[in-house]
């Protein structure tokens, strides 16, 4: 059956099962591969994508519950201050290696600090713990993460 | 090292310099070097001498672009090598474009060895010398062309910012305007390469070049490939190694919306769909009876015990100093243990996948791979065509550990795609990724060692057997019952002992294939022999540091970086109750490390790293950010390994599956990780492996510092560090 969905300001019909996860939507459906899939079973996080600016992980969201829901990939997200505040912070701390689980990561990152402008540590541990990285760069998203917070204005907060 | 290895002539003749630089007239004008660069490191002339494998092309524009065989996956390698030629071409580093080199067997691929591929830390090791002197020799001709252009003196010529300029008359030529003159004059037998205090731009930080793509979204990995009309496909291989397919009910499956086609091959069913989503729910959906074959009933206990016995037999002699056995008996201690490793998976972030379409007389194939023409040798013989009927585009890499050194996802997708109509890309399920790798060997150790009245170590011996990963990969390098891999960080160990013997026992497990896995040979043995020596400082009752130390006095580069990372961590500061420091030192692909780690270990058992001081001599740092994110990285891949890391086998089958099975360390567990350099001028070391061999028995040490139980077995196993 059809489905009308909004990803990143543009309305998209897409004909699948209602069960269809969001994931295969996008990359094979729509061909929008930016979003990565990791693992399937909201384990890993390389998937996570914004609805309406919460970050969810998008192999586990089916077609039939996004409704009309805005839906936010790592395509568009730069167009948001926050995003773009991340990337650019990301680049700073030169973040990525081999770069695959970026996008979630970035998606995650990008939700945490939207809603909480001068995370703490643990602030950060909760909202990215979801997101996997075997090249390992968490000491980086980490200082990223807090870079990007600094950037918010208040520089020094903790 | 490397240089020799380069120029070493194993035809037997001397093969000048020269042979292994050449210059051409590029296609639509320009300069073309071609130069060959080391695979593997069991050498890289080829039988007929010159075998190029990377070319740099000046154009006439005035681009410079690097054709070369290593492949960026994360290690920093498309930024670092670059920096090489840029620093003796007197170019900005955004000047250099890289681009990635297409298997050829004649020009890519070694002749002797048939590898073309990026592992074991020597992308940068192997391109020290010949991109430095390919850019000095081009900076040469360069400045020849201008000089003969002008009538001067070649000496009143220099080079600065892509330009050759004359002194005295201030007059300038771009290098564009002199490439086509420059390819006419001879290649320099002898370039002056610069020395350290020269250089301008290795040694500085520079930004990867890589970077932007992967922040939002536009970077391409093999999963993204996406040619006109592809479908996506999804399998299920035999859960055990050599099982068949004995019969598929496919009904349900084929009624799932978006599912087009079900291929049944000898031991795997593969679901062909418009979309993975449909692929996966067809696969669900599918009824599928196995055959279990040779291996249905074996277990990981089967393959210890195997293993364990093979140790009680000789094995291959891979070094030996002294007379060991004979000075066993004149130690006042001796000292022995048993140690174990296990099976490990890569889990690289992108799960295997491959795309192909098969046309009948030819094949095209989109993949990320470590070893391209490896890639197209086999897909050719699965396809039944020849090489150069297999179009190989490789690309980005979400991750390789060596995973994608194998060509297996490549094989198995043509298999799948010589039955569909159309380009097919096959993407593995997470579980099929973990349950059907090829993973880091189990390995099993004996040690003795003997002390004298002193402590110190007068005799040792290691014996260990486990499957040759060289011997099935690269076949001509397993000579004499051994191989480089599998006993490098048992031998040739930073601490000088009189008496020392190390034996190796190839044994292939049955019914699990092995592959290489990051930090390869290093990743068993220096847990084990770093283990070990911390067995010994403990029987001789001595600090672990002070007692490496004294074993050290030959080696001032080991020392250096022990004393440096003891320090940075306050060694034998006093920690909190359930806390402890561990030392680790290593001299493994050309690089020196120590590391100390700070663990906690909670009365339940389980072991938390809080901190992890690195102190780092990898000869001359050529991008030290890349230097230190591998360390970051090389190390949290090691701590997953130490705390998380097993696949076990049941009933012939892999028993982890996802992410929650065959857990991954995360940002709540990462420890604090300092990297420190030691200044160094000797050629650079490896970086992407090291922190990951060395960080394992730095928190099998602080845990028993912490608690006074030794860990000989890994992962750690909490029940074992369980307070009552």
């Amino acid at each position: 059956m059809g489905f009308n969905i909004s990803i990143n300001g543009r309305t998209h019909s897409v004909d699948v099962d209602g069960d269809t996860p969001l994931l295969w939507v996008l990359r094979d459906v729509l061909g929008m591969t930016g979003t990565k899939f990791g693992c399937g079973m909201a384990l890993c996080g390389a998937c996570t994508v914004h609805i309406n600016g919460t970050a969810i992980r998008s192999c586990i969201t089916t077609i039939d519950s996004v409704g009309a829901s805005k839906i936010t990939t790592i395509e568009a997200v730069g167009a948001t201050p926050t995003g773009a505040k991340i990337q650019q912070a990301w680049l700073d701390q030169e973040v990525a290696q081999c770069g695959y689980c970026q996008s979630g990561q970035i998606m995650s990152a990008t939700a945490l600090l939207a809603s909480n402008p001068y995370p703490t540590d643990a602030d950060i541990d909760d909202a990215m713990s979801g997101n996997i990285c075997r090249c390992g760069t968490y000491v980086r998203i980490r200082e990223a993460i807090k870079r990007a917070a600094q950037l918010n204005g208040k520089a020094g907060q903790p | 090292m490397i240089r020799d290895r380069i120029a070493s002539p194993i035809s037997g003749a001397h093969v000048s310099r020269r042979n292994f630089l050449a210059s051409c007239a590029a296609v639509g004008g320009g300069l073309m070097l071609s130069l060959n660069l080391p695979l593997g490191r069991i050498g890289a002339a080829g039988a007929d001498g010159f075998a190029p494998n990377a070319f740099i092309r000046i154009g006439s524009d005035g681009q410079i672009v690097l054709t070369m065989p290593y492949v960026e996956m994360g290690q920093g390698t498309y930024t670092s090598i670059p920096m090489l030629i840029a620093e003796e071409l007197e170019v900005k580093l955004d000047q250099v474009r890289l681009e990635h080199a297409p298997p050829n067997e004649k020009l890519y691929v070694n002749p002797m060895l048939g590898v073309q591929a990026t592992g074991n830390s020597n992308a940068l090791r192997g391109s020290w010398t010949p991109l430095r002197e390919a850019g000095a020799a081009a900076k040469a001709m360069l400045i020849a062309a201008a000089a003969e252009r002008w009538s001067v003196d070649v000496k009143s010529c220099r080079a600065q910012d892509g330009e050759v300029i004359h002194e005295t008359s201030g007059r300038r030529l771009k290098y564009g305007e002199l490439a086509t003159e420059a390819a006419r004059r001879p290649v320099p037998k002898n370039v002056e390469l610069k020395r350290p205090h020269e250089f301008k731009l290795i040694g500085t930080p520079a930004k990867r070049l890589d970077a932007a793509g992967k922040v939002n979204g536009t970077a391409v990995y093999g999963m993204d490939a996406r040619p006109s009309g592809v479908k996506i496909a999804t399998l299920a291989q035999s859960p055990a190694f050599g099982g068949k397919v004995k019969s598929v009910d496919d009904r349900a499956a084929k009624a799932v919306k978006g599912v087009r086609q079900i291929v049944r091959l000898d031991d795997a069913v593969a679901v062909v769909a418009d979309h993975m989503g449909a692929a996966k729910k067809g696969l669900e959906a599918l009824k599928i009876e196995w055959d279990g074959g040779d291996y249905a009933k074996l277990s990981t206990q089967d393959i210890a015990r195997e293993l364990e016995q093979a140790t009680l037999r000789t094995g291959a002699v891979a070094q030996n100093i002294g007379d060991a056995d004979k000075a066993m008996t004149n130690a006042e201690t001796k000292v022995e243990a048993i140690y174990q490793v296990p099976f490990l998976a890569h889990a690289a972030m992108e799960p295997m996948n491959c795309t192909v379409h098969f046309r009948g007389s030819e094949c095209e194939i989109w993949i990320g791979t470590q070893a391209i023409a490896r890639v197209q040798a086999m897909a050719a013989k699965a396809a039944g065509l020849p090489p150069e009927k297999v179009i190989v585009h490789n690309h980005l890499i979400g991750g390789g550990f060596g995973r994608r050194l194998e060509a297996d996802g490549a094989v198995r997708a043509v298999e799948i795609a010589m039955h569909v109509d159309g380009p097919v890309k096959v993407v593995w399920t997470r579980e099929e990724d973990i349950q059907h790798d090829y993973y880091r060997p189990y390995w099993f150790d004996r040690l003795t060692a003997g002390l004298d009245k002193d402590g110190k170590p007068i005799a040792w011996n290691h014996r260990f057997a486990g499957s040759s990963v060289i011997a099935r990969w690269l076949p001509p390098a397993f000579a004499n019952g051994l191989d480089p891999d599998s006993t490098e960080g048992a031998i040739d160990l930073v601490y000088k002992f009189p008496n020392f013997r190390v034996e190796y026992v190839r044994v292939e497990p049955p019914g699990i294939p092995t592959g290489f896995w990051r930090s390869v040979g290093p990743s068993h043995n220096v847990f084990v022999t770093e283990s070990f020596v911390d067995e010994l400082a403990a029987a001789a009752r001595q600090d672990a540091v002070a007692y490496r130390r004294a074993l050290l006095e030959h080696n001032p580069r080991a020392r250096a970086v022990l004393d440096l990372a003891a320090e940075r961590a306050g060694w034998g500061q006093p920690l909190p109750k359930g806390r402890g420091r561990g030392v680790s030192l290593q001299n493994a692909f050309g690089s020196y490390l120590a590391q100390v780690a700070d663990v906690e270990v909670a009365r339940a058992g389980t072991v938390r790293v809080h901190r992890v001081v690195c102190a780092m001599d990898c000869g001359t740092v050529v991008n030290p950010d890349t230097v230190e994110a591998q360390l970051q990285s090389g190390t949290i891949f090691g701590v997953t390994a130490a705390l998380h890391g097993e696949i076990t086998l049941k009933n012939g089958r892999v028993e982890q599956t996802n992410f929650d099975t065959y857990q991954m360390l995360r940002i709540n567990d990462t420890p604090v990780i300092e990297v420190h350099l030691v200044k160094s001028s000797e050629p650079p070391g490896g970086m992407g492996e090291t922190g990951t061999s060395a960080i394992v028995p730095a928190i099998a040490n602080a845990v028993f510092a912490a608690t006074g139980k030794r860990l000989r077995k890994m992962p750690i196993d909490p029940k074992m560090l369980k307070q009552a």
